[in-house]
């Protein structure tokens, strides 16, 4: 019996689903002059849906017998996502057309994707969590290949289908094994069975634990499960790569935490030394990895695979400091990785795509402003203050020493230091050498007012970090309310 | 005491004439002349506000003056905390007295991108002024860890032919450091639950983990200093920086760490400050006795007094951990000296680089015959650096050996051989490079100093001697704050002892 109760809470959720498929009926039927529209009208409901979700009232929560949960932490990461994807469909709407791929479905796939990010972020079932998945990842899938006549991006979506589907599996496999020994999905009873003194969650939940942790850590792109990152960043069209490297995930950092988090907290020494790991062997792969790459966006795929090691410190911390500090990194994260890619947009030549770090050469001469935001950028990824990616490091590496995680911070910084070095290597490509040709001036305006932003957020974000660090401390309390 | 926030002032007024540069329109050459004229503006203005806080300051009193407090993120604490106590206040002014001088040394050395190079100064004369006033730790970490992204770009684009390979060997090197002492800050946190410096210098923490604490400060500091064996990074520094940049990274940056050693290792983590005295003491005496010998060999004007810096900076390390009230003295003492007269040599190494566009000693020789306002020049912050009394150098030097010689006597034998060391490398480069006979035909017809050049040397001369013949006026700031600092200390250590002997 489906209440009013109900629909409020994923209100936010009906409305992005009725307008993506008011668009796609209003694609098809004006056909794809109606690119620019749809783009718009995509960016709107986007933010509409935001502001819904601000709005809905607090005692509002729960729907559908708490399968589906919308607190503080879920409208946090809710808003993130929301905004990685209307940046990318701000970004892709120059670049498609200059590529000649101008396609009303792509801003009507991002918006599917992006319906199923939301779902995942407040899924409290694990049922809902895997439709929620499928949704974002099957509409991501379809993005990847975009490019159709293109081998590589091809290649791309067809390597990301693939490995895609074998962790879906692995997820899907993990959750049954979870439900056949716990005998449910919801998140609330499976943390009520390991509470306690007599709990024992058994051999077989502890299984299907690690099976449904190495699923997410291959949506999060965490080493070892991370091999179709480089491939599938370099072969996607770049604006797909820039929505690839946030929203999805974040959104899947999210669901990774609130599952470890809520369900599993109980279990946090099982899953502890699991994301200890990963996280390690991602900040060291992420780091030394990248030094080798000559392809920028191959370059950002190991620096993304970085950043989310650094990401799970904190949940290996598994504090609300943690929590916290996942939540501002991420926030952080979006800004530096969309002004990233707005810069890789704007490497043009002569009417061709430039994704060289060569091709940055003299860019200080050339183009003085990209090349000082790049800087900024770049400088923010090495984590040196008192930009924003050091105020992310410095809230993980917190929660780290708090919880006496010690080897871990250190591993931490000191690979930090490690991937300053590729940071470095492009603001001394862009700085120390001798300037190649210049970059055709037609990004587009909305590619240079999102690096405008982003960079100066990522400048600016120590003068006032309080309302980013406020926000995420609220979304983090919400998930230990009850422990 | 003023009521008005003059140490913000201080700190960010180059930021706003960075600022005015930035937004500095037209051709090359009207854009470079008013960038330079804005950042010698700027920087003359910012030195004369710092004068004033000399003029407020209170002799009298240990306490931080001119304190500035604001929350910054209230939910972990951190505060935007700002004060200069008698240590800091003459790094303050080192700063703002260099920057205006490196501004002008650079006015015609410097002649493609200036407008980024003014701004590269100003930025860095920002983070200088905010790291020796910071009273919060992490922003004090901030402010540290800034500074090498200014210098990174100084020594990689306007740096000589090594640049790139120098630029990235000093920020890595410093940033290994660097991070370390972030992970110790955080263990810190933890510890005392605050990050204010002024509560945490009065903080008793475990002495077991003194030790790991004190190791990472150690990490950060002495890469800084720098101390050997993780010196190398500076003669390449030094070497491809420009001109400017070198008297900088030798004036300012390397103080940074024998500051931190000072303001936080010392007074915050006594039990290890004691412990790890004598590993301080013998990596000073390395560095002094084993760069002297190398500064020797050197053929490189800049390399030399590159690797004097490190000597310089042993004296000023063996002189913090000798814990007397001399010794410290002395060694902030010698570290304004040192950034006087390093800062001066750097400059006059400039002075002939612009000339002859070589630093090679043997591409020199008889420089006096055209040049005698240049030798004198050059005499004198030559012989300042050799510690000859009536200079700086003197006074510095003679502390850290009088509080070194009550401490341990072998110490200050080990360390007066790299006085005489000292003299003997100053002495042979200067009559390589000024006396002999002018045979080289490029030097035939170099010209003396120009009235620039002139006005950039007259203070450092000023200073140099005023501060070897009448040193009191330092001294009497740096007093108290150095008393309350040894008296803390030795209250620390009492409070440790009486807990270990009652807790057997």
């Amino acid at each position: 019996m489906v209440t009013t109760a109900d629909i409020y809470p994923i209100l936010p959720e009906l409305v992005l689903a009725i307008m993506a498929m008011a668009l796609l009926m209003y694609g098809v039927f004006r056909g794809d002059k109606s690119v620019g529209s749809v783009s718009w009208l995509a960016v709107l409901s986007l933010l509409t849906v935001g502001i819904i979700m601000s709005f809905l009232p607090e005692s509002m929560q729960s729907a559908f017998a708490g399968q589906f949960v919308v607190d503080q932490f879920a409208r946090f990461m809710k808003w993130l996502v929301i905004l990685g994807s209307a940046i990318a469909v701000l970004m892709s709407m120059n670049y498609n057309e200059r590529e000649g791929i101008t396609r009303f479905e792509f801003p009507v796939l991002i918006l599917f994707a992006a319906l199923g990010m939301l779902l995942m972020i407040s899924a409290n079932d694990l049922i809902s969590l895997y439709v929620g998945l499928e949704l974002q990842s099957l509409a991501l899938y379809v993005i990847a290949a975009f490019r159709r006549d293109s081998t590589k991006s091809s290649e791309a979506g067809l390597k990301y289908f693939v490995l895609g589907a074998l962790s879906s599996g692995m997820l899907l496999y993990g959750a049954s094994m979870i439900y056949g020994f716990a005998g449910t999905t919801r998140f609330d009873t499976l943390a009520t069975l390991f509470t306690g003194p007599n709990a024992d969650p058994g051999v077989g939940v502890v299984v299907g634990l690690v099976f449904l942790l190495a699923g997410l850590a291959f949506k999060v792109s965490a080493v070892p499960f991370h091999m179709w990152t480089p491939d599938v960043y370099e072969g996607a069209p770049t604006p797909v790569t820039a929505f690839f490297a946030v929203a999805p995930k974040i959104a899947a950092i999210a669901l990774l935490v609130r599952t470890m988090v809520g369900p599993f907290g109980e279990l946090f020494e099982q899953w502890q030394q699991i994301v200890i790991l990963i996280s390690i062997l991602s900040m060291l792969l992420g780091a030394l990895a990248a030094i080798w790459q000559q392809n920028l966006k191959r370059l950002l795929a190991y620096s993304s695979i970085g950043h989310v090691g650094y990401a799970l410190v904190g949940l290996a911390a598994g504090s609300k400091e943690g929590i916290t500090g996942i939540g501002v990194y991420m926030a952080i994260y979006l800004a530096m990785n969309v002004g990233t890619f707005c810069c890789v947009l704007s490497m043009r030549r002569q009417g061709l795509m430039a994704e060289g770090i060569d091709d940055l050469a003299g860019l200080a001469r050339n183009h003085p402003m990209m090349a000082a935001a790049m800087a900024v950028f770049m400088f923010s990824m090495a984590g040196i203050p008192p930009l924003a990616g050091f105020f992310g490091k410095l809230y993980v590496f917190l929660a780290a020493v708090n919880e006496g995680l010690y080897t871990l911070a250190i591993i931490g910084v000191l690979t930090s230091v490690v991937g300053a070095y590729y940071y470095l290597r492009i603001v001394k490509i862009m700085y120390f050498d001798e300037p190649a040709d210049a970059f055709d001036k037609t990004a587009g305006r909305e590619v240079g007012v999102i690096m405008t932003f982003a960079g100066l957020f990522t400048l600016l974000f120590f003068v006032l970090p309080s309302p980013i660090v406020n926000a995420a401390t609220q979304a983090a309390a919400v998930l230990f309310a009850g422990g | 005491m003023y009521d008005f926030p003059i140490l913000s002032l201080t700190t960010f007024l180059p930021l706003v004439g960075a600022l005015a540069i930035l937004l500095i329109r037209g051709d090359a050459d009207s854009v470079a002349r008013n960038a330079r004229a804005t950042a010698l503006w700027t920087s003359l203005a910012t030195f004369i506000v710092s004068i004033f806080l000399w003029i407020g300051f209170d002799n009298s009193t240990a306490d931080f003056q001119f304190v500035e407090k604001v929350a910054w993120v209230p939910s972990f604490g951190l505060n935007y905390h700002m004060g200069v106590d008698g240590i800091s206040l003459f790094f303050v002014l080192l700063s703002t007295f260099l920057t205006p001088l490196c501004i002008l040394s650079s006015w015609e050395a410097i002649s493609h991108r200036v407008k980024e190079y003014m701004i590269a100064f100003l930025v860095l004369e920002t983070l200088m002024v905010g790291m020796f006033c910071a009273l919060d730790f992490v922003l004090f970490y901030v402010f540290f860890e800034a500074v090498l992204i200014p210098m990174f770009l100084i020594i990689g684009v306007w740096g000589g032919g090594r640049r790139v390979y120098a630029a990235f060997k000093f920020f890595l090197y410093t940033l290994t450091g660097s991070v370390l002492m972030l992970i110790a800050i955080l263990v810190i946190y933890f510890e005392a639950e605050t990050t204010d410096i002024p509560t945490l210098l009065k903080a008793a923490l475990d002495p077991r983990m003194q030790l790991w604490l004190w190791l990472a400060f150690f990490a950060s500091f002495a890469v800084k200093v720098p101390m050997w064996p993780v010196h190398t990074w500076l003669p390449d520094a030094h070497v491809e920086a420009p001109t400017a940049g070198s008297v900088i990274l030798a004036g300012v940056l390397l103080k940074m760490g024998a500051y931190g050693f000072l303001r936080f290792s010392v007074p915050m983590l006594p039990f290890a400050t004691e412990y790890f005295t004598p590993l301080i003491y013998t990596l000073s005496i390395i560095a002094i006795i084993y760069t002297s010998l190398v500064a020797l060999a050197q053929e490189d004007m800049k390399k030399l007094i590159a690797y004097s810096s490190i000597a310089h900076m042993g004296f000023v390390t063996i002189g913090i951990f000798t814990l007397t009230h001399q010794g410290m003295q002395g060694a902030v003492v010698q570290m304004i000296s040192h950034g006087f007269v390093s800062g001066a040599l750097f400059l006059c190494v400039g002075v002939i680089y612009d000339r002859i566009h070589t630093r090679d000693i043997d591409r020199y020789g008889g420089l006096v015959e055209r040049m005698p306002k240049y030798a004198v020049v050059f005499m004198v912050f030559m012989l300042a650096s050799v510690g000859l009394p009536g200079t700086s150098g003197f006074v510095g030097e003679f502390l850290v050996l009088v509080g070194a010689f009550k401490v341990n006597t072998w110490v200050a034998a080990l360390a007066t051989s790299g006085i005489i060391l000292g003299a003997a490398y100053m002495l042979y480069l200067y009559r390589r490079v000024v006396f002999g006979k002018l045979e080289k035909e490029d030097l035939k017809s170099i010209m003396d100093l120009n009235p620039r050049e002139i006005a950039i040397f007259t203070p450092l001369i000023i200073v140099t001697i005023w501060m070897g013949v009448w040193p009191a006026p330092f001294l009497e700031v740096i007093d108290a704050s150095i008393s309350n600092l040894i008296e803390q200390h030795k209250v620390a250590l009492n409070a440790l002892q009486s807990v270990s002997v009652a807790g057997k």
